[in-house]
Parts: structure tokens; C-alpha cells; sequence
């Protein structure tokens, strides 16, 4: 068995932004944690986990009749419809795109992986 | 009248500038800004110093030194920024600084498809293709969109920050890919050409000529892929429509396609777009978007060829909008077919057509279905659709057009 986690809202944490450095750091150790103690954990494996850049940065890919459409920012229904996650390295969003109608025609959100060491 | 030798500059180069810069820096986020500050550092000197020699080049190295310091300075400070992501083939070439005497073409087509590319909103990819592939000043393009200048600003820098963040290369596509991102690099200018007539309110004809720009863009596209079909009968279809723009508006009126005083045409416009309307590229295989805007662009030939809106072939014009609803049925495709059905058959037969067509978005339908009902002599039902046209009128211009033809019923 393998599990996607999403992040998907800020809850009662309040937004990164707003974080005093500290806070972050706060966090960041909690993220630490979390990495090492799915590590002592006997049968886990943490195969990926990133932070996404945010939703009008993403993409979203659907095909109609056979066309691709992008349009502009997150899938509306992701929290339903998330069926699966890829975490690929690639060139740019063309060669992305391209190997993305590869897969059954899913509709899928693309979204970058940003950097957030400290 | 004496040629302003910067601006003249900035209106041929800025693109290739623009895209010369973006290939060596891959700083989407600095290279306006460095041409911008290059253009103005040229308005200072150039009136005392004379013109460079080479101006292009003058304005490519003054930008490149702004480019450069700004590097430096973030290297002092230690900030890392994105950069754009750039295709394998030009990022290994770019390595070495091309003369700008010799501007590789392929940079202008890599940073016109990046602006244009489908992950960006339309009116987004619009607004950037306008001011980076042809330096058209921010206040230009948010009159051109109806926006105020800050809002137009904002998009603009949140586009570039998009194109960076989600990694929208400045690339060109396989052939497999080209011909849909070339549709939607015409779809793009089109966006921006028709926001230039979308009823707005005050000086209309200022924005009607900022709709040349989008001709401009799609002229500077054609001269790079002259084969591209979509171009052509874009091309044609916007010189039909930007032909007619003189006579569009009277004394702050709006005047409708038979009123129009076709003097006021600019005929050298109509003879090119009809020229474009001959070329063979039309004549093969197209796309839907390249024979959706061929045939816009025939019955934009009729109107335009005709001696009076009463001579028109208004039969043949009917049978062309009727192929353009077999490959595209949109709402506002059947309400152009009824208006020409009623001009070839009577009013009746324009409103029978109008029957079930809608568009909740737009006065038009009301409008339309008003002036049938009045020409057949249904005053009272005409009445009641003029006021609900006025009722969903949100521009001064066509209200007042609306008003008076209400009047005139009596």
C-alpha cells in the first residue's frame, strides 16, 4: 500500500507568509520530525514529499474530444479527485505536457516544486 | 512629418531585443524593465550625442549593462531568482552572445509562442504578447482592454511571474505540437484586436486604431512563418474589419454596416485582405480555427466588396455563415446568420432563425430581434425588445443608437 498526503489548506495554521523566521524554523523541525519518524518506522518508506508552489502557479490539463486544453490555475474538484501523483523532473511544462498525454486522459493539476531550504 | 528615429527603433527591434536578451539572461523579470530604462536612457542622450550608427545594438548593450548590474547586485545580496526555462537546443547555442546586427529570427517566434502559450489566461497572454514582442506602453494596452493602468500592470507582471513559476519555456515545439500553439498565438491576437472594438465608453476610435497593434503582431508573426494558414486568414479577416474603423463611429454615434459612408473605408486595407484571401496556403489542409477564420473573413470579403449593403450577395453570405455554424455552433454565429437571413429573405425569416438562440451575456440578441420586429411592423413587440436591449446595454454609445431607433416607432 502507498498513500498520498496532500497539504491542502492552512487550517488553523496561519499562512507562510506570516511566519516570523522563528515560526518557520518551528515548522520546518516539525517537517524534520515527520521525515524521521516514518524512518524509525518499521515498512514505511517516505517515497517523496514537497512543498508545491502555489495554486496560480499551476496548470490544469484536461482533454475534450480528444483535444488537450490548459487552462490556468489548480483543478477545481482536486480534493475528490486526486487519484494518483507523478513527481517527475523535466525541462519545462512542453515536455511535461508532452509525456502527460502519454497517460489515460485524466484531468490533472501541474504544479511546481519549489525550493524551501532555510 | 519627420520620423522619430527611437520610436522607429522601438517599434521594429523591440521584439528582438527583447527576445536576444531573454536568451542570454533568461530574466524575464528584468528584461522589460532594462529595455524600458535603455529606451529612456536613448531619449535622453540621442537628442545631443546624434543616433548610434546602430541603434538596435546601441539600446541591446545599454540594456544588457542594466541586466548586468542588476545581477550583480543580487549576487551581492545573495538572493537566488527563478529562471526562465529555455529549450535544450537554444539553451547549449545562447551560451555564446549573438551580434544583434544578426538577430537569430527563431528568438522572436520562441518568445511570441511564450506569450501566447495556452497555460497562460487569454486575456493575460494578450496583454504580455503586446508589450514584450512589441513594446506597445502598459497605459496603451489597459485603454486597448478597458482595465485602469495599475490593474493592466499587475496582470502583466503576474503573467511574467506565471510564465517563470509554472515553467513555460521559451521554446518551440514539435511539429506534432506547432500548428495548435500557432492557433493560439492567432487566437491571442485576435483577443487583443477585438478588445479594441468591444463597446467601451468615450473615445472609441482611439481604441479602434490600438487594434492595429494586434494586426502588427500577427504581421510580425507572418513574416516569420509565412505558411501558417491560420495567420493568413487571421490577417485577412482583421485588415476586412480594421478597414472600416473611419466610419464606425459618427459624431460620437455608432453607425451600423448599411449606413456607413463606404468612402471612409480604407480600400488599400480591403485590397490586401483579398490578396490574402488568394493564397494557396488557404487552399490545402487547415485547421478548424484556419477554416473557421477563412470563412469569417469571406463574408467579411462580401460586405466589403459590395457597392451598397443593398447589393450585397446577402444569399452567398448566408450560405457562408452557414458553413461556419457546421464547423463551429455558437450562439453568436447563429445570431450573425439570422441577421443576414433577414437582409436575403425578409425579416421574418431573421426572426424565425432567431428562435432559441441566446446569449445571456449580451443586449445583442434583443437588439437585433427589435429591429426585425419593427421592420415587419410589430411595433408593440418591438418596443418591448428594444427595451430590454437598453435595459442590458452597459455602453453609452449603442444605447443612445437603441433610444433613438425606439423613438422612431412613433
Amino acid at each position: 500500500m502507498k498513500y498520498l498526503v496532500l497539504l491542502i489548506g492552512d487550517g488553523e495554521v496561519k499562512p507562510w507568509a506570516d511566519h516570523t523566521p522563528d515560526e518557520k524554523a518551528e515548522v520546518m523541525g516539525r517537517f524534520r520530525a515527520f521525515d524521521e519518524a516514518c524512518a524509525a518506522r518499521d515498512g514505511v518508506e517516505l517515497l517523496a514529499g514537497e512543498a508545491l508552489a502555489e495554486p496560480s502557479d499551476a496548470t490544469t490539463l484536461r482533454t475534450r474530444g480528444g483535444q488537450l486544453q490548459l487552462t490556468e490555475g489548480p483543478y477545481a474538484e482536486v480534493v475528490e479527485g486526486m487519484g494518483g501523483f507523478y513527481l517527475i523532473g523535466a525541462p519545462h511544462l512542453d515536455v511535461l505536457v508532452d509525456l502527460l498525454g502519454v497517460l489515460p486522459p485524466y484531468d490533472m493539476q501541474i504544479s511546481p516544486v519549489v525550493d524551501v531550504s532555510l | 512629418m519627420t520620423v522619430d528615429p527611437l520610436a522607429e527603433v522601438v517599434r521594429e527591434e523591440w521584439g528582438r531585443l527583447a527576445a536576444l536578451l531573454l536568451a542570454r539572461f533568461r530574466r524575464l523579470d528584468l528584461v522589460e524593465d532594462a529595455l524600458g530604462d535603455a529606451v529612456e536612457a536613448a531619449a535622453r542622450t540621442w537628442p545631443d550625442d546624434g543616433v548610434p550608427e546602430r541603434p538596435a545594438a546601441w539600446l541591446h548593450t545599454t540594456a544588457s549593462r542594466r541586466i548586468l548590474d542588476r545581477l550583480r547586485t543580487e549576487a551581492v545580496a545573495q538572493r537566488v531568482q527563478p529562471l526562465l526555462a529555455v529549450e535544450a537546443a537554444r539553451a547549449e547555442s545562447g551560451r555564446t552572445m549573438a551580434d544583434p546586427g544578426a538577430l537569430v529570427e527563431d528568438d522572436l517566434l520562441r518568445l511570441v509562442l511564450m506569450c501566447s502559450h495556452p497555460a497562460l489566461a487569454p486575456e493575460a497572454a494578450s496583454a504580455l504578447s503586446l508589450r514584450l514582442v512589441l513594446g506597445v506602453p502598459t497605459p496603451d494596452i489597459a485603454r486597448l482592454f478597458l482595465v485602469p493602468e495599475t490593474t493592466m500592470a499587475a496582470r502583466i507582471t503576474r503573467a511574467k511571474k506565471r510564465i517563470v513559476g509554472a515553467g513555460i519555456p521559451f521554446g518551440v515545439p514539435d511539429a506534432s505540437v506547432l500548428p495548435g500553439r500557432i492557433d493560439t498565438v492567432a487566437q491571442t491576437a485576435y483577443l487583443a484586436f477585438t478588445a479594441g472594438y468591444a463597446p467601451g465608453t468615450g473615445t472609441d476610435l482611439l481604441r479602434a486604431s490600438l487594434s492595429g497593434e494586434a494586426i502588427r503582431l500577427v504581421r510580425s508573426v507572418v513574416a516569420l512563418r509565412p505558411g501558417e494558414a491560420v495567420l493568413v486568414a487571421l490577417l485577412a479577416l482583421m485588415l476586412f474589419q480594421h478597414s472600416r474603423r473611419d466610419a464606425r463611429v459618427r459624431d460620437g454615434r455608432l453607425v451600423l454596416l448599411p449606413d456607413q459612408d463606404r468612402e471612409l473605408w480604407h480600400r488599400n486595407e480591403v485590397e490586401e485582405a483579398r490578396a490574402l484571401l488568394d493564397d494557396p496556403v488557404l487552399r490545402a489542409p487547415v485547421t478548424l480555427q484556419a477554416a473557421a477564420y477563412t470563412l469569417q473573413a469571406c463574408i467579411a470579403a462580401e460586405h466589403a466588396l459590395a457597392p451598397s449593403s443593398s447589393r450585397t450577395r446577402w444569399e452567398h453570405v448566408v450560405g457562408l455563415h452557414d458553413l461556419l455554424i457546421g464547423l463551429a455552433p455558437t450562439p453568436s454565429g447563429r445570431l450573425a446568420r439570422a441577421v443576414a437571413l433577414a437582409e436575403a429573405r425578409g425579416p421574418a425569416a431573421g426572426l424565425a432563425a432567431l428562435e432559441g438562440v441566446e446569449i445571456p451575456t449580451t443586449h445583442r440578441i434583443a437588439a437585433v430581434r427589435a429591429e426585425l420586429l419593427a421592420r415587419s411592423g410589430q411595433h408593440d413587440a418591438a418596443r418591448a425588445a428594444y427595451d430590454q436591449a437598453l435595459a442590458a446595454c452597459r455602453n453609452d454609445v449603442e444605447s443612445a443608437h437603441l433610444r433613438e431607433r425606439r423613438q422612431s416607432l412613433g
